[in-house]
C-alpha cells in the first residue's frame, strides 16, 4: 500500500501543495514541447513531401545554428548572417537532393534513412572540422532576442517565465502557421502534397521531383535554422543537441508521421509528460527519468494507436 | 582456373544445399582458420591484436547478432549498443555470484539475458514495422542505459560505476582480467565467434532463416502463406539479442578489461548499423567485411597520411573519419545496395567463369 501511495497519492498531493510551482514545471515542459515539436516540424514536412524519414534533422539543427554563429564570429552582422545561413542551408538541399536523393529515388524507406543517417555522419564530421568540437554561445541579443524574465505572482509564490521561452513559443506558432498556410493555400503547397501522395502520378501532370524535394530539404532547412535560433539561445549551441534532436522521433509516432498539427501535439504531450513525470514520478526511482520516458511514452501509445494521433491509417496489401 | 567446379557433382540434396558446395571454397575456409589460429597467434604483434583483430572480431559478432535482425528479417533496431551492455553487465554479475563455473560458460550464458530483454522489447514489433520500430529500440537503448547507471545492483555499488573483468582461467592459462596474454584473450575471441558463427549460420540456411527472409521481404503474404508473425519476430529479436550479448560480454572480458555504462551509447549502435550497411545486409560474411572496414578505417585514415609525410591533428582525424563513414555509407547504398559481401560474390563469380566473361 505504501508503494501505491507513494505512485499514486504522494505526487499529486505535492502538486496540491504548491500549486505556481506546478504550474512552473508545466510551463518548462510546454517550452522544451515546443522546441521538440519544433524539430519535428522539419521532419514532418520532408516525411509529407518525399516520404523520406530525415534522421539528419537534429543535425541540420545544430549546422545551421553553428553556420550562424561561426559566420558572426568572422565579424559578419548578424542579419546578414542569418541571411547568409539561409543561403547555407538552400545550398545544402540542393546537394542533398543531387548527391543523395535523386539517386536513391524508389528505393525502399529503410534504404532511405539508413542513407540519411550517413548524411547525419557527413554533416557531423563536417561541421567539427569547420567550426571545432566545443560548445558556442549564440548570439541571441544581437538577433534582438529579449532576454528578461516576467515573475508573475500566483498563489502567493511567483511564476518565472523567461522572455527567449515566450518568444520561441510565439515563433514556434507563427511558423506552424506559416506553414500550414502554405501547404494548403499555395500552389507550391498543392503540389507538394501532391508528391507526397504518389510521386509517379505527380510526375505524370507535371510537377517536377527535383524541384519539389529541393524546396522541401529548404524549409526544412530553415525550419532547423529557426530551431536553432531558438534552442541555441537557451542553452549553448553544440553537438550535444543531436542526442536531444532524437526527442523529435516520439514526438512525431504520438502525432503521426504526415500531421503538422500533431508534431505540435505530440511535441506538447512529450514536453510537458517529461517535465511532469521526472520532477514527481521521477525521484521514486532514481531520477533522471527524462531521458527515455518519453520513448517509453510513445512506446506504450504505438501499442493502442500505430498510425499516431493524426497520422493517416495505414493500410496494407499484399 | 583457379576456381574451376568441374567434375564436384552433387549426388544428394544435402550436397547440393550445402553452404560450401565447391571443394575450393572448402580448401579456402579451412587455409583462413589455419591462418587465423595458427598464423596470427604466432606473427602479429601485440598491438595488431589487442586494438585490432580483438575488437574487430568481437564486433563482427555484434554486426552478425544485428544482420540477423536488420539483414534477415528486415526490423531496425537502433540498440544494439543496449543490448551488448545487457550482456555485459550480465556476465560481470554471473562471474561474482559464481566465480567458480568457468568465464566461457557465462559468456555464453549471458546471452540469454540480452535475449529476453530483447524480446520484451521486441514486443511491439507485431503491430509496428520499420520506422516506428526504430523508436521503440531507441527506447530499449535509453531505458537500458539508464538502468546500468542508475541500479546500483548492476556494478556490484561499485563506486565509480564501472565493471570489471574478472581474472578467470582455462587449462591453467588465464584468459580475462589484467594480465591475461593477448594471445589467449585473442584464441578465446576467435573461438567463440567462429562457433557462434558456424551456429548462425545454421539458422540462417535453415526453415528459421526462411522464415525471417519471408517476413522481411513482405510480412503480410509471409502471414498468409501460414508464418506466424510474431512469434518469428520475436525469434529474430532473442537470436540478435544473443549474439549481440554474448558480443558485450567479450567486450568486456576480452577487450576493455573494465567499462562504463557510457560505452553502450548510441554511437555503438551506430557503429554496428554502419558495419552491417558496408558489409552486406542479409549477409553472414558481410558482418564480418563491415566490421573489419569500420574497425580498420580510423587506423588507415590515422596513419596513411604519415606514410607520405602529412601529419594530421588526432581531433582531424577522428572528424574525417566520421565524414568519411558517412560518405561511404550513402556511397554504398546508392553504388552497391548489398555492400561488400556482393563486391565478394561478384569478384568469386568473375573467378568461376575467367577467362571468359561469363
Amino acid at each position: 500500500m505504501d508503494v501505491l501511495a507513494m505512485i499514486l497519492v504522494e505526487p499529486f498531493a505535492r502538486m496540491a501543495a504548491n500549486p505556481a510551482f506546478f504550474v512552473q514545471v508545466i510551463w518548462e515542459g510546454f517550452v522544451s514541447g515546443v522546441l521538440y515539436a519544433l524539430i519535428a516540424l522539419g521532419f514532418v514536412l520532408i516525411f509529407k513531401a518525399s516520404g523520406v524519414f530525415n534522421f539528419a534533422q537534429g543535425i541540420m539543427v545544430v549546422f545551421a545554428a553553428l553556420t550562424l554563429v561561426g559566420l558572426h564570429e568572422a565579424g559578419v552582422p548578424a542579419w546578414v548572417a542569418v541571411a547568409l545561413a539561409v543561403g547555407v542551408m538552400y545550398l545544402l538541399a540542393v546537394g542533398i537532393e543531387r548527391v543523395v536523393l535523386r539517386p536513391l529515388v524508389n528505393q525502399p524507406d529503410i534504404i532511405l534513412l539508413m542513407a540519411t543517417i550517413g548524411l547525419t555522419r557527413v554533416l557531423v564530421g563536417f561541421g567539427e572540422l569547420l567550426f571545432g568540437g566545443e560548445p558556442k554561445i549564440m548570439i541571441a541579443n544581437e538577433l534582438g532576442i529579449p532576454s528578461g524574465v516576467w515573475r508573475i505572482p500566483l498563489f502567493d509564490r511567483v511564476v518565472i517565465i523567461k522572455l527567449i521561452d515566450l518568444t520561441a513559443a510565439i515563433v514556434a506558432i507563427a511558423m506552424v502557421a506559416g506553414l500550414g498556410f502554405f501547404f494548403s493555400k499555395t500552389r507550391i503547397g498543392r503540389a507538394l502534397r501532391a508528391v507526397a501522395d504518389d510521386h509517379q502520378a505527380a510526375l505524370s501532370v507535371g510537377i517536377s521531383l527535383e524541384q519539389i524535394w529541393v524546396i522541401v530539404w529548404f524549409a526544412a532547412g530553415i525550419v532547423a535554422l529557426v530551431t536553432g535560433i531558438m534552442w541555441g539561445a537557451r542553452s549553448d549551441v553544440s553537438f550535444a543537441l543531436e542526442i536531444i534532436a532524437l526527442k523529435a522521433l516520439p514526438v512525431l509516432i504520438l502525432g503521426g508521421f504526415t500531421s503538422i498539427p500533431g508534431a505540435i501535439v505530440g511535441g506538447l504531450i512529450i514536453g510537458i509528460g517529461e517535465k511532469v513525470g521526472e520532477i514527481y514520478w521521477g525521484r521514486l526511482i532514481g531520477g533522471g527519468i527524462e531521458s527515455w520516458l518519453a520513448y517509453m511514452i510513445a512506446l506504450v501509445f504505438l501499442l493502442f494507436r500505430p498510425q499516431g494521433l493524426f497520422g493517416e491509417k495505414i493500410i496494407e496489401r499484399v | 582456373m583457379l576456381y574451376r567446379e568441374a567434375g564436384q557433382f552433387k549426388t544428394t540434396y544435402a550436397e547440393d544445399m550445402a553452404v560450401f558446395p565447391i571443394r575450393q571454397d572448402r580448401i579456402g575456409i579451412a587455409v583462413i582458420l589455419l591462418v587465423a589460429y595458427v598464423g596470427v597467434p604466432l606473427f602479429a604483434s601485440s598491438f595488431a591484436l589487442t586494438s585490432v583483430l580483438i575488437p574487430m572480431l568481437v564486433l563482427t559478432l555484434a554486426a552478425i547478432g544485428l544482420n540477423i535482425l536488420t539483414g534477415y528479417a528486415g526490423l531496425i533496431s537502433l540498440g544494439t549498443g543496449a543490448f551488448m551492455g545487457v550482456g555485459a553487465y550480465a556476465c560481470f554479475k554471473l562471474t561474482t555470484a559464481f566465480p567458480e563455473v568457468n568465464v566461457l560458460v557465462w559468456i555464453l550464458a549471458s546471452g540469454f539475458f540480452a535475449a529476453a530483454v530483447g524480446v520484451v522489447f521486441g514486443l511491439p514489433s507485431l503491430r509496428i514495422k520499420g520506422l516506428y520500430l526504430a523508436v521503440a529500440t531507441l527506447a530499449a537503448q535509453f531505458f537500458l542505459q539508464w538502468c546500468f547507471v542508475r541500479i546500483g545492483w548492476l556494478t556490484n555499488y561499485s563506486s565509480s560505476g564501472s565493471i570489471e573483468a574478472a581474472r578467470r582461467e582455462l587449462f591453467g592459462i588465464q584468459i580475462t582480467g589484467p594480465g591475461a596474454s593477448d594471445v589467449a584473450r585473442y584464441l578465446c575471441v576467435l573461438t567463440l565467434l567462429v562457433f557462434l558463427t558456424w551456429i548462425a549460420s545454421n539458422i540462417v540456411h535453415g526453415r528459421i532463416g526462411r522464415k525471417w527472409m519471408m517476413v522481411r521481404d513482405m510480412d503480410i503474404a509471409a502471414e498468409l502463406m501460414g508464418v506466424r508473425l510474431l512469434p518469428t519476430k520475436l525469434l529474430a529479436f532473442a537470436v540478435s539479442s544473443y549474439f549481440c550479448g554474448v558480443a558485450g560480454a567479450m567486450l568486456l572480458f576480452f577487450h576493455y578489461g573494465s567499462m562504463e555504462s557510457i560505452a553502450f551509447n548510441i554511437d555503438l549502435s551506430f557503429q554496428i548499423l554502419f558495419m552491417i550497411i558496408i558489409g552486406g545486409l542479409g549477409s553472414l560474411i558481410g558482418s564480418y567485411f563491415g566490421a573489419a572496414f569500420i574497425a580498420a578505417l580510423p587506423i588507415v585514415i590515422k596513419f596513411a597520411p604519415q606514410l607520405v609525410g602529412l601529419e594530421l591533428h588526432s581531433a582531424h582525424v577522428d572528424q574525417a573519419t566520421v565524414m568519411i563513414v558517412g560518405a561511404l555509407i550513402i556511397f554504398f547504398l546508392i553504388v552497391e545496395p548489398h555492400g561488400l559481401a556482393r563486391l565478394w560474390q561478384i569478384g568469386k563469380q568473375k573467378l568461376r567463369v575467367w577467362p571468359f566473361p561469363y
